[in-house]
């Protein structure tokens, strides 16, 4: 008995533009279940972001219907049902890191001594646990990045909106960060929604693959990754990791996309 | 040896400056009352040394008053201004014009106000200069906060009041002290010169106009020296401040 | 991201929604027009104190201490003194022109020694670090403070006693032209040179192709700074210099004679902040034609 975490019916998005509209997505239907691990995945354009931006309720969709823990995306937002990853990190340069985790537990009013545990515990889980005092701009990029993912679990939230969290580090940081975000995962069993425009990191992560293309965005197809799990390093070596990316880039080529 | 680098060649060239300017009086033969040599003024400043010490906090009290009064009232402003947007792009013309017109000229008016003595006169004409360059920083400050952080701060449905205390207010800290920093300077010789239309006799501007006018040049020299001294220290104080409030901040991590 | 509020710096100085500035303009503009007379009403309606309070009002509003807005403009179209011909506008507009001369020989001069600087400076790091810190320093030396000496000085020179006073105004005006020809003229990125380096350009062509280019908006920002410095100074240097045609005279003489006409001396001020905004409204408009909309730098 599965429950359902994110649902989208006919989901639309136009821009107004000065001259001309734009339309980012159009008729956009997906439920993703609570536990999924799912990416959306295509080139840039495609409305990937715009689309998380909606689930997140950073964005109005201009039609369709959207739920989120069973509410309006609004209602889910101001019951601090998600946590949200950006591209960059986003820590404030006047907190230091354990400080920079207890943001969102502040803003709930959550009183400092359960704020300070809580805060603690996930440095421990994103394995900072020395780093607490120093400020952000003493971490590496992938230190920074593991920082804003511990705030954002911090809420303990049921879903985890990440997009293109890892899109500015370098590869070698990207595989490691891939890895820790794995065991995460495992331990925490929350629902994640992972943006990326990267193949081998959609197939390694996710339990499905909602593969989508551009002018107007719209899902192009979806490719269910079942991967043993749990996902280790010997994954990425594994005969059927080539043939989950060749059946999403035979996707993607379908959809027109090269 | 950063530090020696740093403050060895600025140091040399005072030292410098002032070996010249003795020599170059004594060998010139320059009247004291034209050009005093700097042993002279030391020797004055000495002697002069209750008087002079006594205008300077005076006027000092003045600057004060004034530079407490204009920040608090600009960054009152500046909260307005973040919060709408006619006030913030209605106060960008007087800004310019403000930082056009010479604010001094007000000095004679606020005498008829508060009286010529009356420090307050010279308060209000510093706050007056101080209250523009702390009201626009601190807006920019409150409002170059970054989409980004903004929109991290709806994901997590945080209210106004939370968006401007974790965000906005430590954002603009930086901006504030960098506007600090020119007004500190401003105040005190905005106060001096203010007192150049006419203040207390006990007020320094006062008295390096009447001994200047009284070609006392050594007694004049040595109420600059004051005045230097006293705007050093308080731009040192906000230096101390600043390293104190904002260690966070790219221009002061060590 | 289309959705989000755009961050205040876009709204500040870009002038997009052409209304709304001068809307909010008037808008200041009145209520400060509104509270001077608001507060002088107040005052007359509970005779000098704060309402409910014995405690008198910080500043008299009578027609003496603050004269009514109207006076203040009506005055300028009276005889400047009793049986003189002419009117009190016309004998401010004359000063200020006296003063205007004196501040833009300043400003020239200023300009001219500070954008110098600046370029020797860029081009020799030993010059820059023994003498910026004393160019910085020089600035918290209450310059405007040894106007009176440097008058005096000039008297005893036999210098014309205007030369002094734009002398104390180009003293002012370099230091913000300095700082910002050495901003500039460092603001091409290190691509950019590295650019030039590539085509094996000489030292004068990226100086001229590539830096001058670069450094104009910040001139004009200093050049702004530095008009605005000017006027203060050739005012300030008015003050003892006695020399009887400026605004600074004016600006003392009025407040002598405050008693027998307070609206004379709100105008002279009036004037002076007037000077001010004109001559740097001047800079703008050579700073429009100079440099093209998008390269200018906000305020």
């Amino acid at each position: 008995m599965t429950t359902t975490m994110v649902g989208l019916h006919g989901v639309g998005k136009t821009f107004k533009g000065r001259n001309a509209d734009t339309t980012a997505l159009t008729a956009i239907d997906l439920v993703i279940e609570e536990g999924e691990f799912v990416s959306l995945l295509g080139p840039s354009g495609c409305g990937k972001s715009t689309l998380l931006r909606i689930i997140g309720d950073l964005t109005p969709p201009t039609s369709g219907e959207v739920t989120v823990n069973g509410k309006p995306p609004e209602q889910a937002r101001r019951d601090r049902d998600y946590g949200m990853v950006f591209q960059q990190a986003t820590l404030l340069d006047w907190r230091k890191v354990l400080k920079n985790i207890a943001l969102p537990l502040e803003v709930m009013n959550i009183p400092p001594a359960e704020r300070e545990r809580r805060a603690r515990e996930m440095l421990d889980l994103v394995e900072l646990g020395e780093f607490g005092e120093h400020y952000p701009w003493q971490l590496s990029g992938g230190m920074q990045q593991r920082v804003a993912i511990a705030r954002a679990l911090a809420l303990q939230p049921s879903l985890l909106l990440m997009d293109e969290p890892f899109g500015a580090l370098d590869e070698m940081t990207r595989e490691r960060m891939q890895m820790e975000l794995m065991r995460i995962w495992q331990r925490t069993h929350t629902t994640v929604v992972f943006v990326t425009h990267s193949i081998p990191e959609a197939v390694f992560l996710s339990t499905r693959v909602v593969v989508m293309s551009p002018r107007p965005g719209t899902v192009a197809g979806i490719v269910d990754i079942d991967l043993p799990q749990p996902r280790e390093f010997e994954t990425r070596e594994h005969p059927r990791f080539f043939e989950k990316l060749n059946e999403v880039r035979e996707t993607l080529r379908g959809a027109g996309v090269d | 040896m950063i530090r020696l680098r740093k403050w060895g060649p600025p140091t040399l060239v005072f030292l410098a400056v002032l070996a010249a300017w003795e020599a170059w009086v004594r060998v010139a033969g320059i009247q004291g009352f034209l050009l005093p040599p700097p042993s002279e003024v030391i020797t004055t400043l000495r002697q002069e040394w209750d008087v002079v010490w006594a205008a300077g906090f005076f006027t000092l009290r003045e600057a004060l008053g004034g530079l407490i009064g204009g920040t608090v009232l600009g960054v009152l402003a500046a909260f307005a201004a973040s919060r709408w947007v006619v006030i913030r792009e209605g106060v960008m013309p007087f800004y310019v014009a403000m930082g056009a017109a010479p604010i001094v000229a007000l000095a004679p008016i606020t005498n008829q106000w508060f009286g010529i003595t009356n420090p307050v006169s010279k308060m209000t004409v510093v706050a007056v200069m101080v209250f523009f360059p702390v009201m626009i920083n601190m807006t920019r400050g409150l409002g170059d906060v970054g989409a980004d952080k903004l929109e991290l701060l709806r994901s997590m449905a945080a209210p106004e009041g939370a968006t401007l205390r974790k965000v906005r207010m430590p954002n603009a800290l930086p901006y504030l002290f960098s506007a600090l920093k020119v007004a500190v300077v401003l105040s005190l010789i905005g106060a001096i010169v203010a007192e150049y239309f006419g203040g207390s006799r006990d007020a320094l501007g006062v008295y390096i106009s009447q001994q200047a006018g009284l070609t006392r040049m050594a007694e004049a020299w040595s109420g600059i020296v004051v005045a230097t001294v006293l705007g050093a220290a308080m731009q040192l104080l906000i230096v101390l401040a600043e390293r104190l409030l904002i260690p966070w901040h790219p221009s002061l991590r060590g | 991201m289309a959705m989000t509020a755009a961050p205040v710096s876009e709204v500040i100085g870009s002038g997009r929604p052409r209304l709304r500035p001068i809307l909010g303009f008037l808008i200041i503009l009145l209520s400060l027009v509104g509270l001077w007379e608001g507060y002088k009403l107040l005052s007359d309606a509970t005779g000098g104190t704060i309402p409910f309070t014995e405690t008198s009002l910080p500043v008299r509003a009578d027609d003496r201490s603050m004269p009514h807005v109207t006076q203040i403009i009506g005055s300028l179209f009276e005889p400047n003194r009793r049986g003189a011909e002419q009117s009190l506008g016309a004998f401010l507009l004359a000063a200020s022109w006296v003063t205007f001369k004196e501040a833009l020989v300043g400003f020239a001069a200023g300009g001219v020694i500070g954008f110098g600087l600046g370029l020797l400076f860029v081009r020799s790091s030993l010059a820059e670090r023994g003498l910026m810190p004393w160019v910085v320093a020089s600035q918290t030396v209450p310059l405007l403070a040894i106007a009176p000496m440097v008058v005096l000085w000039a008297g005893k020179a036999n210098m014309p006693l205007w030369v002094a006073v734009a002398a104390i105004a180009a003293f002012l005006s370099f230091f913000p032209v300095t700082i910002n020809t050495v901003r500039g003229l460092r603001s091409p990125s290190p691509t950019a040179t590295e650019l030039f380096r590539s085509y094996a350009s000489t030292p004068g062509q990226e100086f001229v192709k590539l830096r001058v280019p670069a450094a104009l908006p910040y001139l004009f920002t200093g050049l702004k700074v530095a008009a605005g410095a000017s006027v203060v100074g050739t005012i300030v240097g008015e003050l003892p210099s006695g020399l009887p045609d400026g605004l600074g005279r004016q600006l003392l003489t009025f407040a002598y004679y405050y008693l027998s006409g307070p609206e004379k001396l709100y105008a002279a001020v009036l004037f002076s902040a007037l000077l001010g905004i004109v001559f740097v409204s001047l800079i703008a408009l050579a700073e429009r034609l100079v440099i093209p909309r998008s390269r200018r730098r906000p305020a």
